[in-house]
């Protein structure tokens, strides 16, 4: 189920207030955050966000296309490296 | 024989049915197309007049978007989630399901055909 739009889309608060003291300083330095449902919003483009996956924080470089997807898709919580091959 | 967009030859059927033929084309918008054209929902393709075909493949060339354009399409989103590393574009990657099915047994149609794990051999004393 798709969330109402009267909410409008979720941003973590912190992890936006962030972003915004970087931008107004200007500098790019990674953002640490645990916030993985938060939207990507157009303001983060740029940035380097790392996304904590339960073990450590994966650095995530946000570009244009990621922007409407949340943080967690890119920071992912498993490992799967396939079975074994056939000799 | 019919021929709209392109290569599809759908006939002795109802309109309705018969534009499903085409990719991208399924019942509910098959219908919308025929009432559209105001045409009987009834009719078969044969007996339909060069008119009625003209008007038909007016308005599919018009408004959908279908066939090999809707393919390059829906390919061109799996291939930008794959591209942004996003966790579907991952599942898109090693051909598992993307919407979080389980994976225990069946998702075959991900999967593709079993492959068996040889047993491995009992220690015979």
């Amino acid at each position: 189920m798709s969330r109402s739009l009267s909410k409008g889309p979720f941003i973590d608060y912190k992890l936006e207030r962030k972003i915004n003291k970087l931008i107004e300083s200007g500098k790019k330095t990674v953002v640490k955050t645990w916030a993985r449902s938060s939207i990507i919003t157009p303001d983060f483009v740029g940035f380097t966000i790392a996304v904590h996956n339960g073990n450590k924080f994966i650095p995530v470089y946000v570009s244009e296309n990621m922007v409407g997807h949340k943080l967690g898709e890119f920071s992912p919580t498993r490992t799967y490296r396939g079975h074994q091959k056939k000799k | 024989m019919a021929r709209i967009a392109g290569v599809d030859i759908p006939d002795k059927k109802r309109g309705e049915i018969a534009l499903t033929y085409i990719y991208g084309i399924g019942r509910s918008t098959g219908k919308k197309i025929i009432q559209k054209a105001g045409m009987s929902l009834d009719k078969k393709v044969f007996e339909w007049n060069d008119d009625e075909t003209a008007k038909i493949r007016k308005i599919i060339s018009d408004e959908l978007t279908i066939e090999g354009e809707l393919r390059s399409e829906v390919q061109m989103n799996i291939k930008r989630l794959m591209d942004i590393g996003s966790y579907r574009g991952i599942r898109h990657r090693i051909g598992l399901p993307v919407r979080g099915q389980k994976t225990k047994n069946n998702s075959r149609t991900r999967k593709g055909k079993k492959k068996t794990v040889a047993n491995k051999k009992k220690a015979v004393k």
